[in-house]
């Protein structure tokens, strides 16, 4: 018999029942709440006169709508100008109240993207089943969990069940081999992923990122990573367990302690895939061929290095392609063949459950330092994915190096990476994103969206225009500064 | 749950591959923390030529005349034809709200996005896969044919064209059986609490640190 994926041990760990037709009943460990995706199921529980399952087994707070400027979030809900989303964020509370879940609030220093404020709290743990209502669930497979997107009927499902229904799905290993460039991020690398194994890449599969490239990766580059499993069509991305994700688990408020810390670190170090396991697919990538990416279209696979340029549809493989091609560069206002650092810029957001970490600020920042933004670029903006990362950023005097070249410095939550909230992106306008999704009005209506790494994107902040960050002066830019 | 019966119904041709839930219900929609009357909204972007808001009479709002869901010969359209990876993006169930609100009763195309496919069942709407020159030659068909209609048979799974051919599909016994019995997912769970709380204990016992005490 040959031995287990990563995803194999994982599914095993929860399977509570598994019936004839292929589906299974598995046990979930965490689920994470927010605003958007949770009211209709609070709803659906209360007219079945449902309970939660397992209180202790849920955590909540709001990120979506949440405004990220100072003077609105010293108001705390009533900051939210908007009525519509005002009703979201107060009936996440009413929720969380009636129901007796842990919420973080809007003013909670712990408040943040569900994606960053999980793993931060460790409240995302190695060998967890945690689902959420968002589709970037798939970022807490980076500690060796198995973390699903889900909709709100299953959000309702796992409340009043602690189970989710679900069928095995297909293993695919995704390796990426060798040692990164200098100023080659983990955002890269997963664009570059997307890049070659397209959209619906991984549909039907779980991913597990993997290869000495990914290894070297810390906690927060391989977030990134898993965090973009939904853009290459996988529901779920893991990356194995090892001393990296050991050290960062540890002393997190959620985290086990003393002899239960030792039981489980034993345990944990068994989440890895064997080494006879098999994959149904397995796909290389050299480290070495990784460049800084920049998306050019209105799909994340739209995506190219920045040294190239905007394809040609005619060029494009079939029909389909040709059209959507076409379509995307109408969408987007570019010409076939343009060369990618000739792209300008009017936007630049560096946030979201993709690029909102320490260290993704940190890459930023290096770049800005001492800089100033450009005169064309509208607005620059920096959104901490969490309270604690903002803090933790002041504390660094990131903030500092941020409003001195000019960009604006905001509080946490989802912001413009799908503009729910005030920060949106007018039609026509270009925006360096760090978020994960460059789709037809995504970041506002008509918005032309392009998707790149923290540090590419604090780069063409100041450049006015893609640059490749390899390109700087005194180019250690890009290297991750120890803490 | 309403029943999935069959029906014959005309089809509309969404001819663009990748069709994201962002296209299919924008963001500002989401606010609601309803589950209904998303329908006004679906495609929003490409239905109407200014700016969608929540809570907004749709029917003063400039149409896009070159949208497929505007022209009349697709008005009462239930079922909807579309291309690979439809649904693909976010996790919003909204998506399906909003089709199932607009009145279709079932989706073809090539492939689907994994969640989408998930909350699409759990609402009740089909999801029918076809080969790729299947999905291809029902395109040409639906444009050579005024008010060509579609024969959805879920039971048998099979479509029947106007011409009598019949387009055999897959589908999952479970899904198909919540669809033609109208089940509640959640009730069909908790058929097996007594499994799931044996499995609880056990899994309590062996990973202790997976159960946080709350303070
Ligand atoms: S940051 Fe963007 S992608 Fe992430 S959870 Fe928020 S809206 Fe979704």
């Amino acid at each position: 018999m040959s031995g287990q994926t990563l995803y194999d041990k994982l599914w095993e760990q929860h399977l509570v029942t598994q019936r004839d037709d292929g589906t299974a009943l598995i046990y979930i460990d965490r689920q994470l709440l927010h605003e958007v995706t949770s009211p209709q199921a609070f709803e659906g529980l209360r007219l079945a006169k449902r309970k939660p399952w397992r209180l202790d087994a849920n955590l909540a707070t709001p990120d979506h709508n949440v405004p990220t400027t100072v003077k609105e979030r010293a108001e705390g809900n009533s900051g939210i100008k908007d009525p519509v989303s005002l009703i979201q964020v107060q009936t996440l509370d009413d929720n969380c109240v009636e129901y007796g879940i842990e919420e973080f609030k809007i003013n909670d220093p712990r408040q943040g993207i569900v994606h960053v404020v999980g793993p931060e709290q460790g409240a995302t743990l190695p060998g967890m089943t945690v689902v959420c209502g968002d589709s970037h669930t798939a970022t807490h497979g980076a500690f060796g969990a198995l973390a699903h997107g889900i909709g709100t009927s299953e959000v309702e499902h796992v409340m009043a069940t602690q189970c989710l229904l679900a069928q095995k799905m297909k293993n695919m290993q995704v390796r990426v081999e060798g040692e990164l460039g200098l100023g080659v991020t983990a955002k890269d690398v997963v664009l570059a992923i997307i890049g070659k194994i397209g959209t619906a890449g991984g549909t039907g599969y779980a991913i597990e990122f993997a290869g000495s490239a990914i290894e070297s990766l810390s906690m927060e580059g391989r977030m990134t990573v898993c965090n973009m499993a939904i853009e290459a069509g996988a529901r779920v991305g893991m990356i194995a367990v090892d001393d990296t994700t050991i050290d960062y688990i540890g002393n997190r408020p959620f985290a086990p302690t003393a002899e239960q810390w030792e039981a489980a670190v034993a345990d944990w170090r068994n989440l890895v895939s064997d080494p006879d396991a098999t994959f149904d697919k397995v796909v290389t990538l050299k480290a070495e061929d990784i460049e800084p990416q920049v998306s050019w279209g209105t799909s994340p696979e739209m995506v190219t290095g920045i040294s190239g340029q905007v394809p040609d549809p005619k060029a494009a493989p079939d029909d389909t392609v040709q059209r959507s091609h076409t379509r995307a560069l109408e969408y987007m206002g570019l010409q076939p063949n343009q060369k990618i650092t000739d792209i300008k810029l009017d936007k630049i957001f560096i946030g979201s459950c993709t690029n909102s970490r320490i260290e993704d600020l940190r890459e930023a920042a290096k770049v800005a330092k001492g800089k100033k933004v450009a005169d064309s670029i509208m607005l620059a903006m920096v959104v901490p994915g969490s309270g604690l990362v903002k803090r933790q950023a002041e504390e660094e005097g990131l903030d500092k190096i941020f409003i001195e070249a000019g960009f604006e410095w905001r509080e946490p939550g989802c912001s413009m990476c799908l503009a729910m909230n005030a920060d949106k992106l007018g039609a026509g306008e270009h925006c360096a994103s760090t978020s994960n999704r460059n789709f037809e009005g995504r970041q506002g209506y008509g918005g032309r969206t392009h998707l790149v790494s923290p540090a590419m994107a604090a780069a063409a902040a100041i450049a006015g225009h893609f640059v490749d960050v390899r390109s700087l002066p005194a180019n250690d830019a890009t290297h991750a500064q120890e803490a | 749950m309403k029943k999935f019966e069959r029906f014959e119904g005309v089809v509309a041709p969404l001819d663009r591959a990748n069709v994201d839930t962002d296209l299919i219900i924008p963001k500002q929609f989401l606010k609601s923390i309803k589950r209904t009357g998303f329908g006004v909204n679906l495609f929003d972007e490409l239905r109407y030529l200014d700016e969608g808001q929540p809570d907004q009479d749709c029917s003063q709002r400039p149409l896009n005349p070159d949208f497929v869901l505007n022209q009349p010969r697709y008005e009462n359209a239930e079922v909807l034809l579309a291309r690979r990876n439809f649904g693909c993006g976010s996790s919003r169930e909204h998506a399906p709200w909003a089709l199932e609100d607009f009145g279709f009763k079932a989706i073809i195309a090539p492939s689907f996005a994994d969640i989408f496919y998930n909350n699409a069942f759990k609402n009740g709407l089909l999801l029918i896969t076809l080969e790729e020159d299947e999905v291809e030659r029902l395109f040409q068909e639906v444009e050579e044919r005024e008010g060509y209609a579609l024969d959805v048979d879920l039971e048998n799974q099979r479509i029947v064209t106007p011409r009598g051919e019949i387009l055999e599909f897959q589908v999952d016994d479970f899904r198909k059986q919540c669809l033609l019995e109208g089940l509640d997912d959640i009730g069909i769970t908790l058929k097996d609490e007594d499994a799931i709380r044996a499995f609880e204990e056990k899994h309590r016992q062996r990973r202790p640190w997976l159960f946080r005490q709350t303070a």
